[in-house]
């Protein structure tokens, strides 16, 4: 069985702050992560090669300094890693990105199933899944929680809203998975020493057979014209006092809202 | 070059670095100098104040855009009823058109759906595609792909909407990426550029701790997923009687390659924190996990639904489906309860339109004051206790 | 030669991925593990799994053939953590060591890949009720019987006893004749007339397995037997000076807790209109909490890289041992004063914290013991100066 994992380095979110004097956004000390849900896509991929044999291959595109995030993924136990790099890809938005993340796994030749996670932590688009399962001409299932594999045959259970969906799909397909299919494992030191050895593939612009005006800035129907803070309005009411008084303050506002 | 830097205009300022949020962009001496990992996101452009910094497209090949004309709507529902995002699409269609001069167009595909285009027709909708065949009755994206971007290559329609929902986000981008269409997720604002027909899409990015505007310039259709609970629905039109398009399709159950085995509704242990009309939400101010029963107690004497922060889902201390903000559930309640959640961005993102936040914190600076309509500075642990049991006094 | 305070890219990156484990799977349940009062298989399988087991073990005997040195500062990332965890840690090397460095091959080959691996766990069985710091008093009787020896006596307080499966047992083939009469063996459990007495209660570590380990007529195949007859003084020494260096090291973790607990305690608690961080009594306190420990920590990893440049270290060991326990000791007790009324609460974790040092001045040789040790170095250095 050949499992491709799409993953991608982000800035930890959690970490960013906006500047409240010059309104902008303070990455500064912000550290780069695997996006958290290719982590879980990672840990699948891996899980799916220990139960059902064959190769999990961990593919990116990104700058240079995506490699650490390739080698955290050799390091829980991803059998390869593929870097797609170049500034040529730069400014990809997610059509551009799905079709290049496509040719790169054509490249790649056989594989019965990809894995990405739900979506990233930076952009939340969760669009270049289907987009690559689009560009393939294959099945997809997003937002997976379970994943059961027979034969050429994967059943497939979707978190929604309010309702879990089972699928039936046949392979090869891609599908998306949630935080809470799984706990990624933490790199082991073997493994972490292994990594250090196993070589990563980097294919540039001209390794892949990608047509420029598809790639990149080029290669993007939406493009960012303005980035801004978001807007912090109004002005509320400081309520204060001993517990009691603010009890009855509030008590006597969710009267009004007519809430008690 | 995606970004132009114009150096002589810059005055070292370093606003364009700080904003940077990939560390794409140094400046020395200066001069600003894009780097490895400049992703063109013209972050820095949006903080240049001196325009040292300048967007460049690469000339595309032209779509006829004059060929593409109408507003379209993707339906999302139940077979019972349209989905609320559905109703919110439609208003907001409504708003943009009157800058178009266009019709508002709904796409309902199912089986046996005739029954919802009222509603639509009173939601807004001018003009119904109607799309039915037994193999359509569960969404399925590809059947439901096929059938879309059939239509779409068709009839040419400017501007298609969807809901950002589990149902919205699996769909669009498989049409998006099939029809070479520009796609802007998750927008929570919309606007339209007249002159040039371009549909204006605001989307939080970073976790909500930064605002894009993103434009589609040349391809078409111009396609957008739409945050549910972000737009209002307009009041219910009486009388009107929109026009029926039916689409005749053929489908073959036989080459559908994905079959639905099994709908479960999920276990739930609240009620629906996108539909509550009360919610309160415990964070990182409760210290440990047992506290979330102070929140519960609340929550069950004012008949609330619970949520929680994504400090508190990371801990473990309750599961995600309670997380409130833009990775969780994005909602807009009459009433938000917030009892110690400090209120980082993308929490606030998730709740900060709710109709009447009350906040309850020790700490003064905490950004959820910023955001709340009624602030409570003070003990929670002390404070929620009492209130709980203040309002099951006025109860009895 | 040159001094180089710097770790090895190789160490770097183990170090960021032990850390990570740390903080993410063993602090956050480290008070659960404490209070449920079972041996924490739990956690040990997860170091297990880390392969953390083995880091001084060569690879041909499944470990990861890494220094002491690595090992040590494992042991401070596991004890800050989780000091239980960390303790079996510590107490699993005790019987990984002797094996590893004074077995046969035909010994490392049957016992070090399991003990490498984690798959079992480990333990050294030499205090006894009327021998603790004096071995020369040790009272377990080895007596040759054809092909086996044959084991009488009992071990108290042993740690990992009755959840370890490899013990190497001190005992003596002739107690008139002191330490020199001490013979060290590997004993599985399960051998016959192998027993396991009570648990002790004791002041903190309420999971930890302490137990005694009973032996009656129990018979030891000859090719057990470490070393020869009458050098199990060796094996002892040999073990205890890592040991030390284990004592010592843990301590340093543990100390780093308590000061990780305090500063972020002292930056949000208000008194006086504004946050205890900035009065000057706490700040000399979180001054002297830091300097100690990384003076403690700094003659623990010299201890270990001695070891590791197969240079003389017992007196360093020995100096780590007793100045990280007595900080640790001091670190702990400043932390829960700085919590105030609430350090003394099971509310937060200083209390524990404050309990646990206690441990460390006393185990593997007490503070006493540790200055006889040095000051008998030190004296001997000025003899042979004399001269």
């Amino acid at each position: 069985m050949n499992i491709i994992v799409l993953m991608k380095q982000v800035p930890d979110t959690a970490e960013v702050r906006i500047d409240p004097v010059s309104n902008t956004l303070v990455r500064e000390g912000v550290p780069s992560i695997i996006n958290p849900f290719d982590e879980n896509a990672i840990e699948e991929g891996i899980r799916l090669v220990e139960k059902h044999g064959g190769r999990c291959t961990v593919l990116t595109m990104g700058p240079p300094q995506a490699e650490e995030a390739l080698r955290r993924a050799l390091a829980m136990g991803a059998d390869e890693a593929v870097h797609v790099c170049g500034r040529e890809f730069a400014g990809a938005d997610t059509w551009a990105t799905s079709y290049t993340l496509a040719q790169a796994i054509r490249q790649l030749g056989e594989f019965d199933l990809i894995i990405c996670g739900k979506q990233t932590f930076e952009g939340d688009t969760a669009q270049v899944g289907p987009g690559v399962a689009e560009q393939l001409g294959i099945a997809q299932a997003t937002y997976a929680i379970e994943v059961q594999i027979e034969g050429r045959k994967m059943r497939v259970k979707r978190v929604l809203e309010d309702r879990y969906e089972t699928l039936e799909v046949r392979l090869p397909a891609l599908i998306s998975v949630v935080k809470q299919i799984n706990e990624p494992r933490h790199p082991r030191l073997k493994n972490v020493m292994a990594a250090k050895k196993k070589p990563i593939t980097v294919w540039g612009v001209d390794d892949l057979d990608a047509r420029p005006n598809l790639i990149g800035l080029a290669g993007s129907p939406t493009s960012v014209v303005r980035i801004f803070a978001p807007e912090r309005h109004h002005k509320g009411e400081i309520i204060e006092g001993e517990t009691p008084v603010v009890v009855d303050k509030l008590i006597e506002k969710l009267r009004q809202l007519e809430a008690v | 070059m995606a970004i132009v830097v114009d150096a002589p205009k810059c005055t070292g300022c370093m606003l364009c670095v700080r904003a940077c949020p990939y560390e794409g962009i140094v400046v020395e001496e200066k001069v600003p100098r894009l780097t490895d990992t400049c992703t063109y996101c013209a972050a820095c452009v949006s903080a240049c104040k001196v325009e040292a910094l300048r967007q460049e497209r690469p000339p595309k090949e032209e779509t006829d855009t004059s060929l593409y004309r109408g507003l379209w709507v993707v339906a999302e529902h139940d077979d019972q009823r349209l989905a609320p995002v559905t109703r919110e699409l439609l208003g907001e269609a409504r708003r943009l058109t009157a800058d178009l001069a266009e019709p508002v167009s709904l796409v309902l595909i199912g089986h046996n759906v005739e029954e919802l285009i009222p509603a639509a027709a009173a939601a807004g909708a001018d003009r119904v595609y109607l799309v039915q065949h037994e193999v359509l009755k569960d969404y399925r994206t590809g059947p439901y792909t096929d059938v879309l971007c059939g239509l779409i290559e068709d009839r040419k329609p400017e501007i298609v909407l969807f809901g950002a929902t589990a149902q919205g986000r699996d769909f669009a981008p498989r049409c998006a990426s099939r029809l070479v269409a520009g796609l802007t997720a998750d927008c929570t604002g919309l606007g339209i550029d007249v002159e040039r027909r371009l549909l204006i899409q605001t989307r939080p990015a970073f976790g909500g701790n930064i605002m894009a505007t993103i434009l589609t310039e040349h391809a078409r259709p111009q396609m957008a997923t739409v945050r549910p609970k972000v737009m209002r629905p307009i009041p219910p039109r009486e009388g009107v009687a929109p026009e029926i398009i039916e689409i005749a399709v053929h489908l073959d159950e036989r080459a559908v390659i994905t079959k639905v085995l099994e709908v479960a509704r999920q276990e739930r242990h609240t009620v629906n924190l996108a539909d509550a009309e009360i919610i309160v939400s415990g964070g990182r101010g409760l210290k440990k996990p047992e506290n979330f029963d102070l929140v519960f107690d609340l929550a069950d004497a004012l008949g609330a639904a619970v949520g929680a922060s994504r400090a508190t889902v990371d801990a473990g201390w309750i599961p995600a489906y309670h997380q409130v903000g833009q990775t969780g559930t994005t909602v807009q309640p009459k009433i938000y309860v917030a009892c110690g959640i400090s209120g980082a961005i993308q929490h606030l993102a998730g709740m900060q339109t709710s109709d009447v936040i009350i906040a309850i914190n020790d700490d003064p600076e905490a950004p959820i004051f910023k955001v709340a309509t009624y602030g409570i500075i003070g003990d929670l642990f002390e404070v929620i206790p009492a209130l709980t049991e203040a309002i099951r006094r006025q109860r009895q | 030669m040159a001094v180089d305070f710097a770790f090895t890219q190789d160490q770097q990156d183990i170090f960021a991925a032990i850390k990570e484990f740390c903080d993410e799977e063993l602090a956050p349940k480290a008070k659960e593990t404490d209070e449920r009062g079972d041996f924490p298989w739990e956690t040990v399988r997860q170091v297990a799994e880390m392969d953390l087991m083995g880091i001084p073990v060569p690879e041909e005997y499944g470990g990861m053939g890494m220094d002491f040195l690595t090992w040590t500062v494992a042991a401070e990332y596991l004890s800050t953590a989780c000091t239980t965890t960390g303790a079996v840690f510590g107490a699993h090397m005790l019987a990984l060591y002797p094996i590893m460095a004074y077995g046969t091959d035909e010994q490392k080959a049957k016992y070090l890949p399991a003990l490498a691996t984690g798959e079992k766990i480990g333990a050294f069985g030499l205090t006894e009720p009327n021998a603790g710091s004096d071995q020369s008093t040790i009272a377990t009787r080895a007596e040759r019987d054809g092909d086996d020896y044959v084991l009488n006596g009992t071990k108290i307080f042993i740690t990992n006893g009755g959840e370890a499966e490899i013990y190497v047992i001190i005992a003596t083939v002739g107690q008139r004749l002191g330490v020199r009469g001490l013979t060290a063996f590997i004993v599985e459990k399960g051998t016959p007339g192998f027993e396991f007495g009570k648990n002790e209660k004791k002041m903190a570590y309420k999971s930890l397995s302490n137990r005694e380990l009973i032996f009656d007529d129990c018979r030891v195949p000859a090719g057990n037997m470490l070393l020869t007859e009458k050098r199990g003084f060796r094996v002892a020494m040999g073990t205890l000076g890592v040991g030390r260096i284990g004592m010592a090291i843990g301590a340093v973790g543990l100390a780093q807790a308590a000061l990780d607990a305090a500063v972020p305690y002292s930056k949000t608690r208000v008194q006086y209109g504004q946050t205890i961080e900035n009065f000057q009594a706490i700040q000399f306190m979180i001054a002297d909490m830091a300097t100690e420990i990384q003076a403690a920590r700094l003659l623990s990893y010299q201890a270990a890289w001695m070891k590791d440049q197969g240079l003389e270290f017992e007196k360093v060991a020995a100096m780590a041992k007793l100045y990280a326990s007595e900080a640790c000791s001091r670190v702990t007790s400043k932390a829960v004063q700085i919590h105030g009324g609430y350090g003394y609460t099971a509310e937060f974790p200083v209390e524990r914290y404050f309990r646990e040092a206690k441990l460390f001045e006393i185990v593997e040789g007490t503070s006493e013991i540790q200055r006889l040790v040095i000051a008998n170095r030190v004296l001997k250095e000025y003899a042979d100066k004399k001269r």
